[in-house]
């Protein structure tokens, strides 16, 4: 290995000259990954509106979950700051503070990290267990399909919450990624079920057929013919699994039935609502930063999804890239020609 | 067999399912159903056998037993719905059950009703003036309630609607001092009662729901059959309920089905937050107060709902599209 890596380093100049066709392929085929998979996708992304605004006010939740990792910003603690200072008066304390004198910001940021974490968790778990469940169940059919409905059909008849609950108490969850599985531990068969729905009619296209009569593995066809099909839905539906993790999360902080051990949005709702943010308007700002952030989180995440069904769309892209080669010299701006690659 | 005798036979399979599930939690919650209370029991020098006859007549378990007699009288005691007997409020559970169900249950059919009837109105309204100053307005008015949990809207029609002008009652069911009874000062307290927390759990489903009539609406206008329709000579009238309305609808009402799950799990936060005695209500209130029986009848209950609901609603679909009772039960 050592010598191999050092004849590389001295005779790099024969080994490019040596496999410079195959190096181009592969960096062309990297280019044309990265014009497919990234640099597309965002130029619809950026295109439209809606997801312009959602993925701004992401990376502002991304920004404060940076000042918090960072330890850029006061941790919160009480009697930091004057009581129930209110919000915009003093640039130190930008949001104002509790009845305890705790920074409102600090407490909002010091638990982003976690809720980022926790949504994520949430998400992506929900997402991926029901889009296997949907595509094997939908595309295999028969016993296996039959095996699959009937224990998603079991879990479609608890009802989310109040297991939940139960669950929180056996386990206490403190670690955002197992809270964030534990919310939606029943998500996965509802959208399992109308993903296989998807399936059930994907996997009477021509197409599939098509790689079916020519061998392919069932795993490549689910993959390569029926996965695309049904992203957009998918990515939209991560969306949805990641709103109802922050308000399921939220709402049981609220009424105080999951452990927490420091203060996050849901619990900082909790007190202000407990300690009296209900009944005078001095308090009202603390009853209202916890709640502009969990709908700012939730509205950015809707938004970007919005959008989401333009990247996936085939029309759109194809039209995006049919506009430059044919408009070559019209149009810079939306995506300067072939030349990346 | 009939599609509907099959559907409803299914309904004892689920819920001896949950049964077992919730047998199951119920060995699996810390230090397992009865340790405290009976710890704190037998210190007050309670001697055993009298305390293990307490536990029994607490929850329909034998503590003594082995697992299989525990789970065996634990089927039966559900199946002659004797869930135990409630530690904190010291009455039968089902008795407390009972009467809170009632409670829940009227509120998920209102709102979820309200929530598709609305939703549908101004979905519809969307899809055939796409692209109208309404159609804009309503869908980011859509989105931005969306993005609103149901809990918050509780929270702030509680602040100001209850507490800063009170408008609302903040609690309760209905105005203690009337009878409850078939009495028009009855029901309007219970209407009066009932409007923040149906509002507030209406509100953010409508918004949902009016964006995915919109996006159905506008495919269905699209498609052929509508044209053909048209040139048919068919009244404005009856395309826009047989041939629009009915297509668009029909694949909502299957994401209805999920739907009632989630709201009805809901009703947890919406009737702590009110203080609305339903069985969302008792179930934190067990929780708060370490009452397994009745938290445990509670989860069953909602669960048992559920899976009533569900069929009910399953049931239904088969009137309106006509696939599903020729046996293409398959087709959702």
């Amino acid at each position: 290995m050592a010598t191999e890596t050092d004849s590389s380093s001295e005779e790099g100049v024969d080994w490019r000259s040596d496999a410079s066709a195959e190096e181009m392929t592969r960096r062309e085929r990297y280019g044309e990954f990265y014009r497919r998979m990234v640099r597309e996708p965002a130029i619809i992304a950026w295109s439209d509106l809606r997801t312009r605004v959602g993925i701004i006010i992401l990376s502002v939740y991304l920004l404060m979950a940076a000042l918090d990792v960072f330890g850029l910003w006061r941790n919160p603690s009480p009697n930091q700051a004057p009581r129930l200072l209110p919000p915009f008066q003093n640039w130190a304390f930008p949001l104002g503070t509790t009845q305890s004198g705790v920074d409102l910001f600090a407490l909002i940021v010091d638990s982003t990290p976690f809720i980022l974490l926790m949504v994520l968790a949430g998400g992506v778990w929900a997402t991926t267990l029901a889009v296997m469940v949907g595509t094997v169940s939908g595309y295999k059919g028969g016993s296996v399909d039959t095996a699959i409905t009937s224990v998603s059909d079991f879990f479609m008849a608890i009802p989310g919450l109040p297991l939940v609950i139960v669950l929180a108490i056996t386990f206490s969850p403190e670690n955002p990624i197992l809270l964030g599985v534990i919310l939606t531990i029943n998500y996965w068969a509802g959208l399992g079920r109308s993903i296989r729905s998807q399936v059930l009619s994907i996997r009477e296209e021509s197409y599939v057929e098509a790689s079916r009569t020519m061998g392919s593995s069932t795993f490549r066809i689910i993959v390569k013919d029926v996965l695309p099909n049904i992203m957009p839905y998918v990515m939209v539906n991560f969306v949805f699994a990641a709103r109802y993790t922050i308000f399921a999360s939220v709402g049981l902080y609220f009424i105080g039935v999951l452990p927490y051990t420091g203060q996050n949005w849901g619990v900082t709702l909790n007190n202000a609502y407990n300690q009296g943010g209900l009944f005078t308007m001095q308090a009202l700002h603390w009853l209202l930063v916890p709640i502009v952030a969990i709908v700012g989180l939730a509205l950015g995440l809707i938004l970007v999804s919005q959008g989401m069904d333009r990247i996936f769309n085939p029309r759109v892209r194809t039209r995006l890239s049919g506009e430059s080669e044919s408009i070559e010299g019209e149009d810079d701006t939306t995506a300067p020609p072939g030349g990346m690659v | 067999m009939n599609y509907y005798l099959r559907r409803t036979a299914r309904i004892p399979l689920t819920v001896l399912a949950v049964a077992t599930l919730s047998f199951g939690l119920i060995r699996l919650l810390p230090g397992g159903p009865f340790t405290q209370l009976r710890l704190q029991l037998i210190r007050q020098g309670v001697p055993v056998e009298q305390v293990n006859a307490r536990i029994e007549a607490l929850q329909n378990i034998r503590p003594d037993a082995p697992l299989w007699q525990q789970y065996l009288d634990y089927l039966i005691g559900v199946v002659q719905l004797d869930f135990g007997q409630s530690i904190s409020l010291n009455q039968p559970v089902a008795e407390v059950v009972a009467r809170a169900l009632p409670w829940t249950v009227f509120l998920v059919v209102t709102s979820t009703l309200l929530m598709f009837a609305g939703g549908v109105i101004i979905g519809a309204v969307q899809a055939y003036w796409e692209g109208s100053t309404f159609d804009k307005l309503a869908s980011s008015g859509s989105i931005l309630v969306m993005a609103v949990p149901y809990f918050i809207f509780a929270v702030i029609f509680l602040f100001f609607l209850a507490f800063q002008l009170q408008l609302f009652p903040t609690g309760n069911a209905a105005a203690r001092d009337i009878e409850a009874g078939i009495s028009l000062d009855y029901f309007a307290s219970v209407i009066h009662h009932a409007i923040l927390p149906i509002a507030a759990f209406t509100i953010g489903g409508i918004g949902s729901t009016a964006l995915s009539m919109r996006g159905n609406g506008i495919q269905v206008l699209g498609q052929e059959y509508v044209e053909v329709a048209r040139l048919r000579g068919l009244g404005d009238g009856r395309i826009a309920t047989r041939y629009v309305a009915q297509n668009a609808i029909l694949p909502m009402y299957t994401g209805l089905l999920l739907l009632i799950g989630f709201r009805l799990g809901g009703t947890v936060v919406l009737e702590q937050i009110f203080s609305y005695p339903g069985l969302g209500y008792y179930l934190i209130a067990a929780v708060n107060a370490n009452d397994y029986p009745l938290m445990m009848g509670c989860f069953l209950v909602i669960t048992v709902t559920l899976v009533v609901a569900v069929t009910i609603a399953d049931l239904t679909y088969s009137f309106i599209d006509p696939r599903i009772s020729t046996g293409d039960a398959d087709g959702y």
